[in-house]
């Protein structure tokens, strides 16, 4: 059973009935501040189980909360950075609700006057999809549930977070995707979070319904959890809208039940979790704990200064400006740290276009490889003024880009300095002009056909001979010194 | 029964210590016998901290360190006030054992003044209750009738005083709960303003009302030990930023042209005559030195009782939600699963009156109710604290009873919450508006069960916010007008 689409138009394979999706994510990001929300415990991924925490973010009786003002600080850059506006008066509110991994049961969050309202992204369609609220909360702890029984690790309690929740403007799995894509590059650009979703500094919930294409209002919609990626975020849509078609196509219209699914990647399909009845009370009052909040126009306008150049203008520019592809443009701001890094190489080699091939074909291949420890440029041995120098060397001509090429990996590898490495690797050597010419001879003796074939005009066969003489000087000579070399020969025997 | 510290407060305690007069070893073992001999009877500990205190006194007999403001001085805390590696059980079966990780603040800096914490008093659980009767572990008595009750929620801790067992202890002040006891006990108990001494470490009960809260045998000794206790708390979000008030004499400070507001509504047709009539003579000794009386009105008093009862316990739902058997407390499992291991902890482990709290409070916050009845409590609230604003313009201090009836028998109003909730009626608005208060020994009273007998009677003085330091000014120059407050309990076991 194979489903066909047309556009946004899901076609069901069984009636050729047309169906649209609605989806909307609930995003919960990580700001990356160095201490929790409401005590002085440092924030830390990996730590040993119930170490990083304190009377009050354990909930220790008789402990209170002391909002960490740095917090409010990246929540508004957080907030400005997606377009929202930022209310001056907020304040956090209490969520009741009993589990084992929320040591107060009640969540410190913000329910009717979040900091901050409007806001959203703009897909690459073209496509604005907005936020129906953004606001600050404190992370719950983790439970993990063995067979002796369940255990609670307190570390994650009282880290920030942002909520935000979009409507209901996502089509498409790939919509979805591109949204968390852009999303997210914004959170990291702007500094407020490393939203890296393996180290739960991001977390997504999806909630998706279907109807037939031109019925009015939605019908029942579905949550689905346990989205460990962007991949999986898109791999459960396109699992669960057809789900969801099948369903309403042969029970009908009563099908589909307002519940919470859990997508297993393993067998790509999600699983009734549980179901929802109703709304869930969760009694939010005030938390009579914390002043209400009054964020002053100077602290808004503060953070709006600090607010860096957000990826969208910023792949604008180094298109216009630079003169990249949209493709390389892309890539090169995959990441604040990828764009701040080819911007400053660009800058200082004043060669935009060789600073973004090397960026994008040499250093960020290498981030991660057994070779190469680094995950990300700025932490790479080799810096910008580094890579610029490697470039202005080969326009120079004291480099080949092929010795360059081993120069860069050398440099990657090893961690050691560009000079210091051109000449371990002798790559300064000047190869004496008879030398070269000796190899050459006998490269195209032992190759005569490639003689034949020049002259009659396939410059290409030249290359049969180009690697002899490499390896005969050590891989030290120029590649097109050794073609021009080569021809010459050519030309003067005929 | 009266025990050692008859006779004698705890400026004259001191005075008597820095002389040589007494020994603080001396003074501690006196006090911890005294505590012993007496316990069976009254009931006003829960535990007696023997070992750590005479560690405590040989320290500072020890030390060579400026002896601090209360040197020497054994106090006695009540069970909801943390005080590390000592148990903080708040009289509930839910925390029995439970040894407190951490120190209130409160409870440090009496320590570096120098105080000598003897053992934790008994409590209404949870600080709820206005008779002492709803402790797990049995009532605290009154000292001058022991058939009958000490007031409540600080029960322990206004007995210990009352019977000169130590000349200071610590209470908390949600609704009345110092004052009331000390006014049925006959000595004083002063409820600061909300913030003036930081929350930390005080089991909370009802938030945006509970304050720490001292007893003492005169009104200099509070004022003492506001010195000590009052001052800004950064770990404690809601603590005012005002340092503490100095502890030196008034000299020269008169009553003359003080103008003393009694508001009407505060001299209710219910209220017992006995003590009407001992607190219309307080308030002619204060005119007699010079003080203006002036009819004021708080015309909002009367939904002060609903609008406590719903702020206090809305709060206390979800303050006491963390009571759940996982990180701390004697849990009870369950049939396995989560939810039920909670409900059985909790039903096994909170007695009647808290979990009639909770579920008051749980009801008052729940959707489709909130408004209805946390939102307009709190409503009411703002309305009473501009009935108090109104009236700071035409008077200094306010003058009423602190409780319409004296000491009532054990066991009377057990079955009647309602009744009992009444016995607030004088103190919760004050508390509501975040004013101080504070209750002073007017003298004695018949209660209506018994003729012949005479039991304390208390005058509440209420100032304007932040006027602690002249309030307390009040009391004292109301103090020297008369002798009610040297007396002590002889003993009235029937």
């Amino acid at each position: 059973m194979s489903w066909t689409r047309d556009g946004h138009v899901w076609i069901s394979p069984e009636t050729g009935a047309r169906w649209l999706p609605t989806i909307g994510l609930e995003v919960h990001a990580q700001l990356s501040t160095r201490t929790k929300l409401f005590c002085s415990c440092e924030v830390s991924f990996g730590a040993a189980p119930n170490t990083k925490t304190c009377p009050v973010c354990t909930g220790q009786p008789g402990a209170l909360p002391v909002l960490n003002e740095a917090v409010l600080d990246f929540a508004v850059r957080a907030a400005l950075a997606l377009g929202a506006e930022v209310a001056p008066d907020t304040h956090f509110d209490r969520k009741n609700y009993f589990y084992c991994d929320l040591p107060k049961n009640f969540q410190t969050s913000q329910y009717d006057h979040p900091f901050c309202s409007g806001g959203g992204v703009k897909l690459s369609s073209g496509v604005f999809i907005r936020l129906n609220r953004i606001h600050m909360e404190e992370d719950a702890g983790k439970t993990i549930h063995t067979d002796a029984g369940s255990l609670v690790d307190l570390n994650r309690t009282g880290i920030p977070l942002i909520e935000s929740v979009t409507e209901p403007d996502l089509c498409s799995p790939e919509d979805a995707h591109e949204y968390l894509t852009r999303f997210r590059e914004v959170l990291q650009f702007s500094g407020v979070s490393r939203a890296d979703m393996e180290k739960g500094e991001l977390r997504c919930d999806v909630n998706v319904s279907v109807r037939p294409e031109g019925e009015e209002g939605l019908r029942t919609k579905v949550e689905v959890k346990n989205l460990n990626s962007f991949r999986h975020v898109q791999a459960s849509l396109e699992h669960e809208i057809p789900r969801q078609i099948t369903a309403y196509e042969s029970e009908g219209v009563d099908a589909i039940v307002q519940e919470t699914r859990l997508y297993d990647p393993e067998r790509e399909e999600t699983r009734a979790m549980r179901v929802k009845e109703g709304e869930s009370d969760y009694r939010y009052f005030p938390c009579p704990d914390l002043p209400k909040l009054h964020l002053s126009e100077e602290r808004i306008e503060a953070q709006r200064a600090a607010l860096p150049e957000l990826p969208e203008p910023r792949r604008a520019r180094f298109q216009k400006e630079l003169g990249l592809s949209e493709y390389d443009a892309g890539v090169l701001t995959g990441s604040r740290d990828t764009a701040d890094y080819f911007e400053e190489a660009a800058e200082r080699s004043a060669d935009p276009k060789s600073a973004a091939n090397w960026v994008s074909n040499e250093l960020l291949r290498a981030l991660g490889t057994d070779e190469v420890e680094a995950g990300s440029l700025s932490d790479l041995s080799l810096q910008p003024a580094d890579l610029a120098l490697v470039i202005a060397k080969i326009a120079s001509g004291d480099l080949h880009s092929k010795g360059a090429r081993e120069l860069v990996r050398e440099c990657l590898r090893t961690g050691a300095g560009v000079d210091e490495t051109i000449s371990a690797l002798g790559l300064d050597e000047k190869i004496d002009d008879s030398a070269l010419e000796g190899w050459c001879r006998e490269a195209l003796e032992a190759n005569p056909r490639v003689i034949e074939e020049v002259r009659a005009g396939k410059d290409k066969a030249l290359g049969a001979c180009i690697g002899p003489v490499m390896k005969a000087s050590g891989g030290k000579a120029d590649p097109k010194r050794i073609t021009e070399v080569l021809k010459s020969l050519i030309e003067a025997d005929s | 029964m009266s025990g050692p510290f008859e006779g004698i407060d705890a400026t004259g305690l001191r005075e008597a210590i820095l002389s040589g007069e007494r020994g603080v070893r001396e003074t501690t073992e006196a006090c911890l016998d005294a505590i012993e001999a007496s316990n069976d009877e009254l009931g006003a500990f829960l535990t007696i901290e023997r070992e750590s205190a005479l560690q405590c006194a040989e320290e500072l007999e020890r030390t060579d360190a400026e002896p601090g403001p209360l040197h020497g001085i054994p106090v006695a805390l009540k069970a909801n006030l943390c005080w590390e590696g000592h148990e903080t059980n708040c009289a509930s079966r839910l925390l029995e054992g439970w040894r407190a990780p951490y120190t209130a603040t409160c409870v440090e800096r009496l320590l570096a003044a120098g105080a000598v914490p003897v053992g934790v008093t008994n409590m209404d659980e949870f600080a709820m209750g206005s008779s002492g009767e709803n402790s797990a572990f049995g009532p605290a008595r009154n000292p001058w009738d022991s058939t009958r009750i000490p007031g409540g929620s600080s029960s322990g801790s206004a007995v210990a005083v009352a019977a000169r067992l130590v000349p200071l202890a610590l209470g908390s002040d949600t609704g009345g709960s110092v004052r009331q006891p000390a006014a049925l006990c006959g000595i004083y108990g002063f409820k600061p303003t909300y913030g003036r001494v930081s929350r930390y470490g005080l089991v909370a009960f009802g938030s945006s009302l509970d304050q720490v809260s001292p007893f003492a045998t005169s009104a200099r000794d509070l004022a003492l030990c506001l010195s000590v206790i009052a001052g800004h708390d950064p770990r404690d979000s809601t603590s005012l930023k005002l340092a503490a008030p100095s502890a030196g004499a008034n000299d020269g400070a008169s009553l003359s042209g003080l103008r003393v507001g009694v508001p009407k509504e505060h001299f209710p047709p219910e209220l017992e005559g006995g003590t009407r009539t001992a607190c219309e003579e307080a308030l002619a000794r204060l005119t007699a030195q010079g003080c203006e009386l002036v009819e004021v009105s708080l015309p909002h008093a009367r939904y002060a009782i609903p609008t406590y009862y719903v702020v206090a316990t809305a709060e206390a739902s979800s303050n006491l939600a963390r009571f759940d058997g996982v990180a701390y407390g004697q849990r009870v499992d369950g049939d396995g699963s989560l939810q039920s291991m909670f409900a059985a902890t909790r039903n096994a482990g909170f007695g009647a009156e808290v979990k009639r709290r909770i579920l008051i409070g749980t009801y008052a916050l729940s959707a489709g109710y909130q408004d209805e009845w946390y939102g307009r409590a709190t409503r009411a609230r703002t309305l009473l604290r501009h009935d108090y604003e109104e009236a700071f313009k035409r008077c200094d201090v306010l003058a009423a009873p602190t409780s319409p009836p004296v000491a009532f028998p054990l066991g009377e109003r057990a079955d009647d919450p309602v009744s009992m909730y009444l016995a607030d009626i004088l103190t919760v608005s004050a508390s509501l508006a975040g004013l101080p208060a504070v209750s002073v020994p007017a003298g004695f009273a018949a209660p209506v069960d018994d003729p012949e007998a005479s039991l304390p009677v208390g005058l509440q003085l209420t100032g304007p916010h932040s006027g602690d330091e002249r309030l307390l000014e009040v009391a004292q120059l109301l103090e020297a007008t008369g002798d009610h407050h040297t007396k002590a309990p002889t003993g009235g076991v029937a």
